[in-house]
């Protein structure tokens, strides 16, 4: 309402301006027209305007031609001529004298400047200020969206938001803040304050505590500075230590204990230089450590990280070296007088877990030959061993016989090795071959002719090895089979996949191959089909079956031609009664044609019945049959209970009631429904859920820890809003949530005496507003 | 040859220490575990029936008031205790673990109309019908000493209601406009009026501190900057809006009171419609109170009981009451979000847990997993019938008994009386007014 009020008067202001523009002299008062009687005086004034009009701008004074009530001295009359008094009409002296000039320029500007609007009314002034004000605090809220929405879907909160630090306030400080309040307290108060004994702490006053704490300020800052210093080297050598732990490459490793080693044997040479007794006693201790090592079976293949290695040996050169080179320690150990093997490289590795036993001992030997006379007594044995185990590509045959005849206990773990090695040595070649398979993807068959069948055949005849050690004690007889097999391959590998370790794959191939030559679709090429095949069904006994489905294959083939030939079988509606199609028209008739030769593939009607008989079937009361086999009488594999049991234990189903479908052809009436469980089930598909499946799969996946590992459990159940008991909870703050607080102080802004924005402004917006 | 045995490491059944938990091996294969969720339904239903059995949610009731308390406030530093101002012109504060009253202050005469205290806690202030606007000590006078307020403010009308800010010296009044008072002086600060009616409430934003909500006779809410000292907006009602409470962890949220046996939450930015309409109550909500974790708010009635609302959900999830609780005037949620304190016209002040079935006191880990899974289980199976029906079944003083049916009547009646109105007349002609709308008559900006 406002809104339109002020724009009406904004338009009466607008046009009281266009008045204004009008010829001067236009007489526009309204109050002459009125009443019959001054007829003549309007028919004078007409003319008047009208003489008026011919340029001459005479001005008359109105006269006074009946008594008036006001009558001025100045011959005006309260009637007055009409006329307005105009900023022009008053600068016509003027123009004729040059000296004001200048203030004519002036009332000219004056003339030039719009009239000042009429200021808004109260009311609209604040309705303007609190729709500036709202504007403003809302989009100042709606900073706190995201954590408000945050905080909304939040899996968890816990309250209060912000930890409190506990304040711990020195009984002394809480004990200053009281006051006694009767004058007994009061009294006592002053008595045990009067010599400044302290309350908690009665050992030292404060006077004595001062005397105590006094240090002259250079001692001061030496201390300091060298705290300083302590506490910054600590922080950098952790800093180091830190970043060294992280460091995972073994080279690293290796190399650091190499240097490790070297210092230590430096230190023991320069302190048997100086000091024999204590490097003896030095000695003397590795000793013992070394006698520790060996009774604490540390090194046997059992523990946690010798059976994960054990596991991962598989797959890992790393990790089967590791496992050699513990195995290779206990040995030593377990050996009394053959002490320790000379190669660093073993015994760095095989100490990465251990790093009980320094690795002095071995460098001692081989410097010092002076002080310990048994370490050096076995050195021949010791670099024979040292020697085989150097070479561990070579590791073969005569090493393991060795082996063998040294420890039997240890032969089986030989051999394993041996064979994981062979393994290994597979693989990567394996691998090179892939690799070269990848390179050249085509033309393979041409440049691998001469190459791959060696390769191929070395390969067949590591993995017989292989399989004859893990399999059986027979690998004399598999081993000949495997090379004659590796022989006949030949030439089937030279034409094919080099590494055909999936044999049944192949040959399904190649079955399809040659299904696919059998129906023409395929040329037959100039390839020892035939024998291949056999040589293959001779090699997969599994595959035998291969015959049998081809043939199946065919007469699948042989169906579908019949169904393609044989018309389609024509469908006869047994709900449709016949005598409405006797009424229908042609039209009709083609359109039911169209719909049935469409819909001729699926049968629905017959559907429908098959459907519902197995309905009917699944929905008839089953026999029970309690006969258990072998209960009287002898049971076992092969052995049915007779048929008197049979008879005897089977309980018939009594007859239920009659479906209730059961004369209704076109109708399904399913009786399954259970009436006390669905008293338990959900009817209507909760809110949040879209779809039945969904809710479904919520209500199936089980929460307790009867199903659940502890931790998943715990994750499951942690509860929506976690409060603390005692804490109080505060409203949430903007520094809790990382906004900057929204004003320093609320009060500062207030005004005491609000200023208003300019009225133009507030004009700009009443007209947006107006329009709107 | 080789034998081989059956041989087990030690390691995986021995214990280090005696202090070790024993290890019990599990397999958690499903098929070993068959009927996962008809026994979990079964859990879940067992949970539900007991968190009845264990449902009591009455604590303490606090009495020694002279006349029916009609204002309520927290303590801000210190969860036990608890001020009162009673319609005698009677404060009294109260200890929540000894249950008892450790002081009284006869500081009005005639009603208290509103209590506050100061966030730091060091001082209370008071307004009563005496026209007058009284700060107190929070600690008792020293022996000897008269129990007289630090200051006191004499206005010129009677001031219904105050607030104190929630971080400066500052705080409103309101009566027949809304004044904001500096401690220091005795002239308010600014004053704020629209509208001529008396403001019943007045209410600081815990979050932005500068705003501030009030409701008035004139059935209108109004929210005010105090910075820029101008009201915002206005809301008008169906009926009158008796308290307004803002959520403390939301912003811009606050929910109403009416004298129509709703409540209405609002965000402030868009006054034109609630976010939601709470009904539950039959007769008119005479306050509301949020918990301190924002999540629910706690209203009390005229028709003799508190309720407990989810922010989000329109309807009620516990009501409260007992056979002497009489009209309940004022209700406040403790700040550790644990207690519920009513105060009602029969003089009495009561205490009650705000989870009705909850154990008080430690739990032990054990303990705790279970009322987590308990709690889980029920979230699960909430909508299964049978569940349903315990979780929701409360019983009800016969009188409310019979209003919520009667209500029910007709309010049917009235629904159908609409759609059969919208049925007979020309489609477009009758508008559909959804719920929340038709109770908001208009927003004066």
């Amino acid at each position: 309402m406002s809104v339109m009020w002020a724009a009406e008067s904004l338009q009466a202001l607008s046009e009281q301006k266009e008045l204004e523009d009008l010829p001067k002299d236009y007489p526009s008062s309204t109050s002459e027209d009125e009443g019959e009687s001054n007829g003549e005086r309007k028919h004078q004034k007409l003319l008047e305007a009208i003489s008026s009009l011919d340029g001459k701008n005479r001005r008359k004074l109105a006269e006074r031609s009946e008594a008036s009530l006001k009558v001025s001295e100045f011959t005006v009359s309260s009637e007055g001529s009409g006329e307005k008094l105009v900023l022009s009409d008053l600068l016509e002296p003027v123009k004729t004298s040059s000296s004001l000039a200048i203030v004519k320029k002036q009332l000219h500007r004056v003339k030039s400047k719009k009239t000042v609007e009429l200021p808004l009314n109260k009311e609209e002034v604040e309705r303007i200020h609190r729709e500036v004000a709202f504007n403003k605090t809302s989009h100042a809220l709606s900073k706190w969206d995201p954590i408000v929405l945050k905080n909304r879907q939040a899996e968890q909160l816990v309250f209060p938001l912000r930890k409190e630090q506990s304040a711990f306030a020195p009984i002394e400080h809480v004990l200053s803040g009281w006051k006694g309040r009767t004058p007994l307290e009061r009294e006592i108060f002053n008595l045990l304050h009067k010599n400044k004994q302290p309350v908690t702490d009665p050992l030292l006053t404060p006077m004595e505590k001062a005397s105590l704490n006094a240090m002259s300020l250079e001692e001061a800052k030496v201390r300091r500075a060298e705290l300083q210093r302590a506490r910054a080297l600590q922080s950098y050598y952790e800093a180091k230590a830190r970043r060294e732990k992280k460091i995972k490459s073994k080279k690293y490793h290796k190399v650091l204990k190499k240097g490790k080693a070297k210092k230590a044997l430096k230190d023991f040479e320069k302190l048997r230089k100086v000091n024999p007794t204590a490097a003896l006693e030095e000695l003397e201790k590795l000793e013992k450590a070394r006698m520790m090592e060996r009774m604490n079976l540390k090194h046997q293949n059992s523990g946690k990280w010798a059976k994960s290695k054990a596991i991962m040996a598989k797959y890992d050169l790393e990790a089967r070296q590791a496992m050699q080179e513990q195995l290779a320690r206990n040995k030593e150990l377990m050996q009394k007088l053959q002490v320790t093997s000379e190669s660093e490289e073993e015994e760095r590795s095989a100490e990465e877990e251990d790093d009980f036993v320094p690795d002095a001992i071995n460098e001692v030997q081989m410097t010092a030959d002076g002080p310990n006379p048994w370490m050096v007594r076995n050195h021949s044995g010791d670099a024979k061993e040292a020697e085989i185990q150097k070479d561990p590509e070579k590791l073969s045959e005569p090493m393991a016989d060795k082996a063998s005849e040294s420890e039997e206990e240890e032969r089986p773990v030989e051999e394993e090795e041996i064979l994981l090695k062979e393994f290994e040595e597979r693989r990567l070649f394996r691998k090179k071959s892939g690799l070269n398979q990848d390179t050249e993807p085509v033309g393979r068959q041409e440049t691998k002719g001469s190459s791959t069948p060696e390769m191929l055949s070395e390969l067949r005849t590591l993995s017989q090895k292989h399989n004859k050690k893990h399999q059986s004690r027979k690998q004399k007889v598999s081993s000949v089979k495997a090379v004659m097999l590796v022989q006949r391959e030949g030439p089937a590998e030279e034409e094919d996949d080099p590494l055909l370790l999936q044999r049944p794959e192949r040959a399904k191939t190649l079955e399809k191959l040659e299904e696919l030559g059998k129906e023409g679709y395929f040329q037959n090429k100039e390839l020892p089909r035939p024998a291949l095949k056999e040589q293959q069904l001779e090699r997969n006994p599994d595959n035998q079956p291969g015959a049998p489905k081809e043939k199946k294959r065919k007469e699948q083939m042989i169906d579908l031609q019949n169904i393609l030939t044989t018309k389609s079988p024509s469908v006869k509606s047994l709900v449709v009664p016949t005598t409405i199609e006797v009424l229908e028209d042609e039209q009709e008739r083609d359109q039911k044609q169209m719909i049935k030769e469409a819909f001729a593939g699926d049968d629905v009607i017959r559907d429908f019945l098959k459907e519902k008989r197995e309905a009917m079937e699944a929905s008839k009361p089953k026999d029970m049959d309690l006969t258990l086999p072998g209960w009287g009488e002898w049971g076992g594999l092969g052995l049915k209970p007779s048929a008197k049991k049979r008879r005897r234990f089977l309980i018939k189903a009594p007859e239920g009631l009659p479906r209730k479908d059961k004369a209704l052809p076109n109708v399904i009436i399913n009786e399954k429904r259970n009436i006390h469980a669905a008293a338990h089930q959900v009817r209507v598909l909760p809110y949040p859920f879209t779809h039945h499946q969904q809710f479904e799969r919520t209500i199936q996946t089980p929460i307790g820890s009867t199903w659940n590992t502890q931790r998943a459990f715990q994750k499951l159940t942690t509860s929506k809003i976690v409060t603390k008991p005692g804490h109080i909870i505060k409203p949430i703050k903007a520094e809790d949530v990382g906004y900057r607080s929204s004003s320093r102080s609320d009060l500062s802004v207030i005004p005491r005496n609000p200023k208003r924005p300019t009225i133009c402004h507030k004009k700009k917006q009443l007209k947006k507003n107006s329009k709107d | 040859m080789k034998v081989k045995m059956l041989s087990r490491n030690p390691d995986n059944y021995v214990r280090e220490t005696k202090l070790d938990l024993q290890r019990v091996p599990r397999n958690y294969d499903p098929t070993l575990h068959p009927f996962e969720v008809p026994r979990e339904y079964v859990r879940a239903l067992n949970a539900t029936k007991l968190e009845r059995v264990f449902a009591k949610p009455f604590l303490a009731s606090l009495d020694g008031h002279r006349d029916g308390v009609n204002c309520l406030a927290k303590h801000p530093k210190s969860l036990a205790t608890v001020l009162s101002g009673a319609c005698d012109g009677e404060v009294r504060i109260w200890n929540l673990t000894k249950r008892n009253c450790i002081r009284t202050i006869q500081a009005h005469e005639g009603f208290v109309r509103g209590i506050c205290t100061r966030f730091c806690g060091t001082s209370f202030f008071t307004v009563g019908d005496d026209k007058t606007v009284k700060q107190w000590k929070m600690d008792g006078p020293s022996f000897g000493e008269e129990e007289e307020p630090l200051h006191t403010i004499l206005g010129k009308t009677v001031y219904t209601g105050i607030d104190h800010h929630w971080k400066e010296a500052v705080f409103a009044t309101c009566g027949q406009q809304v004044d904001i008072w500096d401690e220091q002086r005795t002239n308010p600060i600014c004053s704020m009026t629209w509208g001529f009616d008396s403001i019943s409430s007045v209410k600081f934003n815990p979050i932005e501190t500068f705003l501030l909500g009030s409701c008035a006779s004139d059935r209108n809410i109004v929210l005010y900057d105090m910075r820029q000292a101008t009201p915002l907006k206005k809301v008008i009602l169906d009926m009158r809006t008796n308290t307004i409470c803002w959520n403390p962890m939301e912003a811009f949220i606050f929910t109403a009171a009416n004298e129509d046996y709703n409540l209405y939450t609002f965000d402030m930015r868009a006054l034109d419609t609630p976010v939601m309409v709470h009904m539950d109550h039959v007769s008119a909500v005479l306050d509301v109170d949020y918990s301190p974790t924002g999540k629910e708010f706690v209203s009390a009635s005229f028709d003799k009981s508190i309720r407990i609302f989810p922010m989000d959900k329109s309807r009620s999830r516990e009501v409260y009451h007992t056979k002497r609780m009489q009209h309940v005037i004022c209700v406040k949620w403790t700040s550790d979000s644990k207690y519920i304190m009513c105060g009602s016209d029969e003089m009495n002040i009561r205490l009650w847990k705000a989870n009705a079935s909850e154990k008080l006191g430690v739990l032990t880990s054990r303990e705790k997993a279970a009322t987590d899974y308990n709690q889980k289980l029920k979230e699960k199976f909430q909508y299964h019938p049978h569940v349903k029906r315990i979780a929701r079944h409360r019983h009800l003083p016969k009188s409310i008994y019979s209003q919520i049916q009667e209500q029910r009547i007709m309010k049917e009646a009235r629904r159908r009386k609409e759609v059969n109105r919208l049925k007979h007349s020309k489609p477009g002609s009758v508008p559909i007014v959804s719920e929340r709308k038709k109770h908001i008559v208009a927003v004066v900006k």
